[in-house]
């Protein structure tokens, strides 16, 4: 799962080290371990995924074990340990939102998008991916859009296919 | 009309603004709690409101705060879980996106009553739209003065932290929500210890749902024995229902505990029936975790009697004809869907969510979701049926948390309920992929439009 791969080193900026310390102040002295999933939403927000550099220097930062990153990074779903379009889009594809025609927008989004679940665009625009519940299902079919999560709702075949040129034309 | 405790003001423009939400007579609570109460007056109105956990359980919050350990000298700590991912639930991401000074409001009170100087409010990752609008309103409390040190001049200090989570289920489970709070993997604690005596950092902590800790502050307000006068015997008060699936108006609504579930679904003031004029096949009550029941049990009892909108009623005749309240997600199924294909989706979930700490969770629920896909896919025989039930019995009350009970319950109940759909789908492969089974008898003795009185 968690490859090691040729990777460009990770110099992270004043501006993002400035907030690491804004997130590590919240916790209890000795605590700083808690801030370990937030500094990764951070770096995935800056770099659009979370490398395998940057995760050795989130642990020098918080002064623990690299191993005690990589468990995390690789347990929680959010955490992209490979890079992903510029715009990646995630479609809610559990039960709910499937009686209001979830499978039909995944399927939209593979033939118009032209890659399949988990690639990458030729031009490096697009990614997509199916994902549990968002917590929407009232609202379906939905979906986001990472780095920010941006939600779109009440989603049509249509509304999809703007979006995406919405994107492209941005 | 019934009456809102939590969405009153839902539709008041600016009310997610503390200035809008001030003038609508927010943070009383705050001020009557700190200036004329004392944290054990709190505890005991909350215990008189009856207030019932609104996270899944339905342990009632009043006890569970009463339990937690005062060692001298040692931090506590209120953690609001507000990770919200069972499928079905969307009510704690509506009420912190439309009114986040609500909980913002519930939580100074709470974090009051309890003790604790520091508090988080634990958000799923992906909800960052609700974190930034979350800690936008809590900028704007402090800066008004009702977080930060010496609130109101009372002397309590209290800071409040919003923390994201990474995209995880289980992190709903309380302990696997500290252990992620902690900035570990979401592995469920073993219990005992119980959060009240070792939670987070090892400090006693509270950990409450979104609502729970929302509906401290009409409590607060009005006194737990008025908000005790609502609802139905020991289902007090007003509840969230997130409705989804094939219904007319799908949404967030609060309702009166003791709402007759058919009134939910059909009247215009609720879900105003099932979309397209179909007819209701089967719902799903309480969020995915729940038992699926056929639209005949739904609606009554199996003694005829309306089924209600209570913590009783819901599980009268327990699994056998029965289902929860769970989390409040209402979801109705029409006559179109499949139930095989649903339960198959909801093993999948099940399985990609499981932890993997405990073997009959991790590999059964691989299990279920492989057998499902099979029978639905037209690939199934007739031992299936028998495995998969043999299968949920191995899950169900050996694991070290109850997701493994919550992945075992809608298998069980689709086949306890469903079984000649499962079997259909065996002796009629080719035909099963082309078109649905439909209601079947179960949903026969329902009109296609029950008329229901309005009150
Ligand atoms: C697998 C699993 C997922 C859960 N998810 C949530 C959740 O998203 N939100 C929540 O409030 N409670 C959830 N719970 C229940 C919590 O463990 C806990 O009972 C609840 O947060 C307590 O708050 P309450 O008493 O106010 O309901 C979940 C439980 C399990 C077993
Ligand atoms: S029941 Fe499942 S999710 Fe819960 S601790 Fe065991 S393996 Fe993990
Ligand atoms: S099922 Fe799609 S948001 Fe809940």
């Amino acid at each position: 799962m968690l490859k090691v791969e040729e990777q460009t080193p990770v110099v992270f900026s004043s501006e993002l080290l400035a907030k690491f310390d804004d997130v590590k102040s919240r916790y209890p002295e000795g605590k700083h371990k808690s801030a370990l999933l937030p500094l990764l939403h951070l770096v995935q927000a800056e770099y659009l995924w979370v490398s395998t550099h940057a995760m050795d220097r989130v642990a020098e930062y918080l002064n623990i074990q690299p191993i005690e990153v990589y468990e995390v990074a690789t347990f929680y779903t959010m955490y992209f340990l490979k890079p992903q379009g510029k715009y990646a889009l995630e479609v809610c594809r559990t039960g709910p939102c499937c009686l209001v025609g979830a499978e039909k927008i995944l399927d939209h989004l593979e033939s118009k998008l032209g890659v399949k679940e988990g690639e990458v665009t030729a031009d490096g625009l697009f990614s997509f991916r199916g994902v549990e519940c968002l917590a929407a299902c009232g609202f379906g079919p939905v979906l986001q859009i990472s780095p920010d999560y941006t939600f779109y709702e009440n989603l049509t075949t249509e509304s999809v296919d703007k979006l995406i040129e919405d994107l492209k034309n941005k | 009309m019934s009456r809102k405790l939590l969405l009153e003001h839902i539709n008041v423009p600016g009310i997610n603004t503390l200035d809008v939400y001030r003038q609508k007579g927010g943070y009383r609570a705050v001020e009557k709690a700190l200036k004329t109460l004392t944290p054990e007056e709190i505890v005991e109105e909350v215990k008189k409101s009856g207030l019932r956990g609104r996270g899944g359980a339905g342990f009632p919050t009043g006890m569970k705060w009463s339990f937690l350990a005062k060692p001298e000298g040692v931090a506590r700590y209120l953690v609001c879980n507000a990770d919200e991912s069972e499928p079905g639930t969307f009510k704690d991401r509506y009420l912190m996106t439309y009114i986040p000074h609500a909980l913002i409001e519930g939580m100074i009170v709470s974090s009051f009553a309890l003790g604790a100087k520091v508090s988080y409010i634990y958000v799923r990752g992906e909800m960052m739209p609700q974190i930034r609008i979350l800690e936008k309103a809590i900028a704007e409390a402090k800066a008004a003065g009702w977080l930060g040190k010496n609130i109101l001049g009372t002397g309590y200090d209290l800071e409040l932290y919003v923390q994201p989570g990474g995209g995880a289920y289980i992190c709903g489970e309380e302990t696997a929500l500290l252990e992620s709070l902690e900035g570990k993997r979401g592995n469920p604690r073993i219990k005992p210890p119980f959060p009240a005596i070792a939670g987070l950092y090892g400090c006693p902590t509270v950990v409450n749902n979104v609502e729970s800790i929302a509906a401290v502050v009409p409590i607060i307000n009005d006194g737990g024995e008025e908000y005790a006068k609502i609802g139905i015997g020991r289902s007090t008060g007003t509840k969230l229902i997130s409705a989804s699936g094939n219904l007319v108006k799908p949404g967030v609504y609060e309702i009166e505990l003791g709402l007759p579930v058919e009134e939910f679904i059909y009247s215009d003031e609720y879900c105003g029936g099932i979309a397209n004029g179909k007819r209701l096949k089967a719902t799903v009550a309480g969020g995915s975790s729940v038992p699926v029941l056929p639209a005949n049990l739904t609606l009554k009892l199996a003694n005829g009697e309306p089924r209600l909108m209570s913590y009783e009623s819901l599980s009268e005749g327990g699994f056998a004809t029965g289902t929860m309240m769970g989390s409040g997600g209402f979801i109705a199924f029409d006559e179109d869907q499949c139930i095989v294909r649903n339960t198959w989706n909801f093993s999948r979930f099940y399985h990609h969510e499981s932890c993997g700490q405990c073997s009959p969770c991790r590999e059964g629920t691989g299990w279920m979701e492989k057998v499902l896909h099979k029978i639905e896919h037209g690939h199934g025989s007739m031992e299936d049926v028998d495995l998969l039930w043999d299968i949920q019995r191995k899950i169900e009350g050996n694991t070290i948390c109850p997701l493994g009970d919550a992945a075992a319950w809608p298998v069980a109940s689709a086949i306890r309920h469903f079984r000649d759909e499962f079997e259909w789908h065996i002796k009629e492969p080719v035909k099963s992929q082309q078109q649905n089974y439909g209601l079947a008898y179960y949903a026969n003795p329902i009109e296609k439009a029950p008329v229901t009185e309005e009150k």
